[in-house]
This record gives structure tokens, C-alpha cells and sequence, in this order.
């Protein structure tokens, strides 16, 4: 019975492309099909050559980055499953501030002259406040 | 063995409840891949002659049931679509003044959803009491069709001939060309015919076989003609801009040369704009000069009617004054708002993309994006639903503040008319003051009649209202000193 388990379980993990979630590919978080559009726009748009999904949207340490895969991680499936987000969906205060951080990484030296102080407080202005459709278009 | 017995048991179960968890959510991935595969098929064939929107429903059933949940009673502070919804003139009494002798004056009730358009004109008592020309069938009745079987397959000359017939009679010719419906069960390309008059639907949109947005009003397609042709300036409209910067040698054509982002706002302005309906002319779009409050005026004041006289439409029961009736002009005021200019669609806000499992499609509810924030709004404004509604609030409660205000000055204008006309002024005295009139309740109309309450652009909407208040008080200093003479 507990080999029947496994068993399931294994497949269950299979079939849900469970190994992609470890791997740097933006075709991973089109698996549940809620992205499309930010893929499809991310394929057209100026940092497809340059960044991924991953490179913008989670931080570069390897602690905090599978901090922010497991917590994504869960939002994400606990959403999917239940069917229970708010759509269209909206980016949450912590992802931001990682987001925001991921613009400073490759753009800091280029604008720490306009950069004062934080850029990730509540009240921060942020780069894709202006720059919103830098990395992808369609938000909602 | 007695201890163990227990543990195997609860080893059991939790495992079965394991693998019952694990289950469900294998199926749930399952569903979940599976509404990313088709997103729609085609059953059934649709032509141009199936103004029935049923059949469309078979292939399209997504869209066509927002289309049919435009039935439902839904209110928004200043609007609302109850069964027979409230009589604006009752809660308004202004407008029964401002609309006196005018067939406004005994029946104008709030408006509808879509599915509702043609049976509240068969009900109104504008048409059961007044005469009315066969020409409100352009937008409340699925009729081009109908246009194309009158005028021998051109468009235009059906439009004409049916423009000129009652009210009544267009309505017959209407249900008479009825609806080719495909045959259930039958080949693809058999189709039947069903007599009966519907009101606008699939068809008056959508090419039947790309599904591409496509005008169809005679209406529009001149008005619009004649806009580009102007040059006024419509930097919103780049299609038209760039037509212009051509050689000219062939009209605009919106369905040729718009773009598809403009398409999901022209098919709107086939039906929400300003108009004359008849019957002394053609129904027309007033926009050889632009779009604006004062550029359509400009229009209407330099045309002419077939005996000569100057374009009005109707005479005021109190002072007598030849003055002009605003229809419902979404598209104009939109075209001077903060959204056109940053190329919003009509439909991005009333018609917003929505997901259903995996299919991302425009909501057919067509309704007032405060029904709707989240769609509506938030994909552009991240900020929370009840910040974006407060923010509306605001613009409509000023605009509707404003609007009192212009109606109190209305009000008193035509008050001190009527008292120059009792002291013996002439309507030579007055030509002047009726002018003022004219221009007042021009203005005053123009934002009453379109529906948003200003949002569509604030700033334009309070610059109408403040003229239409400095012309109704100087029409009611002019009376006032024409009555002491």
C-alpha cells in the first residue's frame, strides 16, 4: 500500500512537471497557463535576450532564492488548485521588493545618480512604476 | 501482535487518505491541462443574414452568454437597467423643462442591457405615442440585412429607403428578412429561414467568418468619412491621422484603415454618439467639422434642411426657440478624455478581457466598468478596488454637482424667456436670446445624455457645463432687459 503511494505520488509529481520548478526555464511558469500572456509578451518584448524570469523575479543568493520559490511556490499551487486569486492577478509588496532589486542589479550603476535611499519601501518610487512594460506587457 | 494491529490500521488509512488526496489532485491537473486545449470549435455556420444570435451562441457559447447576462438589472449610482428602470424625467424635473414639446418630455427612462434594446423601443411611448421614422432601427434593430434586401444589395440605398418608411413599417420589413439560421444537425451550409426582428447581436460586429471586429452602420462609415476628411485634429485616432498624411485618393474607410485597437472602439461608435435620426433628413453623424461639443454644434447650425431652414429639432413649448436635442455622444466626449489619448478601447473598460480555465476572452456582459474594477481597471491601475471607486466618485459627484448647477441656470433662463414673451416681447427681440437658448441647452444635454456623468473626460465635461451656465444666464440678463423695454 505504501509502494501504491509512492507510486502515485511519483507520477503525480511527473505529470505535474514537478522537476521544471527546479530548473531556470520561463517555460516552467507558463505550466499552469495563468502566464501565457506574460510569456508570450516577455518573448517579444526588449529583455527577452538579456533576462528571465527567474533573473528578474527572484533574488540571486541561494537561501533567499528557495525562500521565494517555496513561499511563490505554495501561493502559487494553493491558487491554481483552489482557483481561489484575485484576478487580475497583482504583485505582492515582497515580490516587488525583489523585482525592484533585480533592476538595480544590472541597472544600478546607471542610475544610482536618480536612486536615493531605499527603493523598495512602500512609498518608493520604483523602476517599472515608469517602466512597466520593460519586461513584459499584459498584466492582467 | 494485539499493539500492532491498531498501528497497521492506522497506517492504512492514512494511507489511503494519502493516496485519496494525491488523486484528487492528479485530477485536478488534469482538468487544469485540459482547458488549455481547445478554444472553441466551430459546430455550426454562421453567415451575414444570421442576425439571430443563437446559433453564434452554439460555436462562440462563452460569448454569447456575457451577451445574454445583459438582461440582468445591474445600477451604478447615476444609471441602472431595472425592468422598465426609473423615469429620468420624474427623478430630474429639469428635463421636463428643458424638453418641453419634445417627445422627451413624456417618456425617458434610464438605459438598458444590450439584449433589451429593441423590445424598450417597441415599449416606449416616444414611438407608441409619437410618429417616428423607420431610421431608429439603424441601432436597436439587427438590420443590415434588411438594408441590403431593399436596396437591391447596396448598402446605402436600403439605408435610405428604409430611413424613409414609419417607424411601423421599417419594423415589418425588419422581421421579414428575419434571420438565416443554420439548420440543426443538417450540412454546414444549409440554413432556414426564421422570420422576426432582433436586436443588435453577433453579426453587427463580427465577420461571420474570421470573427473579426467589422463596422457595419451606414451611419458611422459616413461620419466617420466625413471626420477624416476634416481637419480636426483626432490624434487619438492614428489611423486617421496617417490617412490623412496620404495621397486621399480613396475615402477612409474604418475597416480598412483603422486599426484593430481603434475597431474595439469604432463598433461602439456605430451606436453611442451623437445623431440626427430624422425624419426631415437622413440619419447622419454630425462630425464633418470634429468631434467636439462646439464643432458638432457648428455642423448642425450650418446645415440645411430640404425647405431651407436652418437645422433644429424641436421648437420649446415655452419660449419658442429652435434648439437641439443631444443623443447619447459616448464616443465624442471619450474622444476627448485622458483614456482615448492613451489608446484605451471602449472595450478595454466595458468589454474587459477575462479568463475562463485557460481561455482568455472580451466579457460580452457589456457594462459599466464600476461593475466590473478589478477587470476593468486594475490591469493598468495596481491599486485597490476601493481607491479606483473612489476616485470615480469623485469625477461623477463633481460633474454632477456642475450639472445642477447648469440646470438651476436652465431653469431660471427659461423662466425669465417665458416672462419677456408674457410682457410682449417678439420673437424678433428674442432672436438673440434664443440663440443663448440654443447654445445652453446644447451644452447642458451634452453631458446629461452621455452616459459616464463626465469620466469619459472630466476636464471637457465641466468646460461644457461652465459654458452652458454662462449662456443661460446671459439668455436670462438679455430676457430680463428685453421684458422692461
Amino acid at each position: 500500500m505504501l509502494g501504491a503511494a509512492l507510486g502515485l505520488g511519483a507520477y503525480t509529481f511527473h505529470y505535474a512537471e514537478g522537476l521544471s520548478y527546479f530548473s531556470t526555464d520561463p517555460r516552467a511558469c507558463k505550466n499552469c497557463h495563468i502566464m501565457n500572456d506574460q510569456y508570450a509578451s516577455w518573448t517579444k518584448g526588449p529583455h527577452h535576450a538579456a533576462a528571465g524570469c527567474v533573473d528578474c523575479h527572484l533574488p540571486h543568493d541561494f537561501f533567499a532564492k528557495y525562500l521565494a520559490k517555496a513561499e511563490n511556490g505554495y501561493h502559487h499551487s494553493k491558487g491554481f488548485t483552489l482557483q481561489d486569486f484575485h484576478e487580475p492577478i497583482l504583485i505582492k509588496p515582497r515580490n516587488a521588493a525583489i523585482l525592484q532589486e533585480s533592476c538595480l542589479r544590472c541597472h544600478g550603476e546607471f542610475v544610482h545618480d536618480i536612486v536615493r535611499g531605499s527603493t523598495t519601501a512602500e512609498d518608493a518610487v520604483r523602476c517599472v512604476h515608469c517602466h512597466r512594460s520593460a519586461g513584459h506587457g499584459a498584466r492582467g | 501482535m494485539k499493539r500492532g494491529v491498531p498501528v497497521l490500521i492506522g497506517a492504512g488509512l492514512a494511507c489511503a487518505l494519502f493516496v485519496v488526496l494525491i488523486t484528487a489532485l492528479l485530477t485536478n491537473i488534469f482538468e487544469r491541462k485540459q482547458e488549455a486545449k481547445n478554444p472553441y470549435v466551430r459546430l455550426v455556420e454562421v453567415s451575414e443574414d444570421t442576425v439571430d444570435s443563437a446559433p453564434w451562441g452554439t460555436n462562440w457559447s462563452r460569448e454569447y452568454d456575457g451577451y445574454r447576462r445583459t438582461v440582468d438589472a445591474t445600477r451604478t449610482r447615476f444609471g441602472g437597467s431595472e425592468a422598465l428602470p426609473d423615469e429620468k424625467i420624474e427623478r430630474d424635473p429639469w428635463l421636463k423643462r428643458m424638453f418641453a414639446g419634445y417627445a422627451f418630455a413624456i417618456d425617458y427612462r434610464d438605459r438598458r442591457g444590450h439584449a433589451y434594446m429593441l423590445s424598450d423601443q417597441e415599449m416606449t411611448k416616444r414611438v407608441l405615442e409619437r410618429p417616428q421614422p423607420g431610421s431608429c432601427l439603424h441601432c436597436h434593430a439587427s438590420v443590415i440585412p434588411t438594408y441590403r434586401r431593399l436596396g437591391g444589395g447596396d448598402l446605402f440605398r436600403g439605408f435610405e429607403a428604409l430611413g424613409k418608411m414609419s417607424y411601423q413599417d421599417a419594423h415589418a420589413e425588419v422581421a421579414k428578412t428575419g434571420s438565416a439560421n443554420p439548420v440543426a444537425g443538417g450540412p454546414a451550409t444549409r440554413f432556414e429561414h426564421a422570420e422576426g426582428a432582433h436586436p443588435l447581436g453577433c453579426v453587427d460586429c463580427h465577420d461571420p467568418k474570421s470573427m473579426e471586429l467589422r463596422v457595419t452602420r451606414p451611419g458611422f462609415l459616413r461620419g466617420i468619412r466625413a471626420l477624416a476628411a476634416s481637419d480636426a485634429p483626432v490624434p487619438h485616432l492614428e489611423s486617421v491621422e496617417r490617412w490623412r498624411q496620404g495621397s486621399r485618393a480613396t475615402a477612409y474607410d474604418p475597416n480598412t484603415d483603422g486599426t484593430r485597437q481603434e475597431m474595439r472602439s469604432f463598433v461602439c461608435g456605430q451606436c453611442h454618439v451623437e445623431y440626427y435620426c430624422g425624419p426631415k433628413a437622413t440619419l447622419f453623424f454630425p462630425w464633418g467639422n470634429g468631434l467636439k461639443v462646439e464643432e458638432i454644434e457648428k455642423t448642425y447650425d450650418a446645415y440645411r434642411f430640404e425647405d431651407g431652414h436652418r437645422f433644429f429639432d424641436w421648437k420649446h413649448a415655452d419660449t419658442g426657440a429652435e434648439v437641439l436635442k443631444a443623443q447619447h455622444p459616448e464616443f465624442e466626449m471619450w474622444s476627448q478624455g485622458i483614456h482615448a489619448r492613451s489608446g484605451v478601447a471602449c472595450a478595454d473598460c466595458h468589454m474587459p478581457y477575462k479568463r475562463e480555465g485557460a481561455v482568455k476572452i472580451s466579457d460580452h456582459w457589456v457594462r459599466s466598468p464600476m461593475l466590473n474594477v478589478a477587470r476593468a481597471c486594475q490591469p493598468c491601475h495596481p491599486y485597490a478596488e476601493t481607491e479606483i471607486a473612489a476616485r470615480v466618485d469623485v469625477i461623477q459627484k463633481r460633474t454632477h454637482a456642475l450639472m445642477e448647477r447648469a440646470a438651476g441656470a436652465m431653469t431660471d433662463m427659461l423662466d425669465a424667456i417665458a416672462a419677456a414673451k408674457a410682457a410682449g416681447a417678439s420673437d424678433a427681440q428674442l432672436a438673440d436670446v434664443h440663440e443663448l437658448q440654443r447654445q445652453a441647452q446644447w451644452r447642458l444635454d451634452f453631458v446629461a445624455a452621455e452616459n459616464s456623468m463626465g469620466f469619459h473626460a472630466p476636464a471637457e465635461a465641466a468646460r461644457i457645463l461652465a459654458e452652458s451656465i454662462d449662456d443661460s444666464r446671459r439668455a436670462q440678463l438679455a430676457a430680463a432687459s428685453a421684458s422692461r423695454r
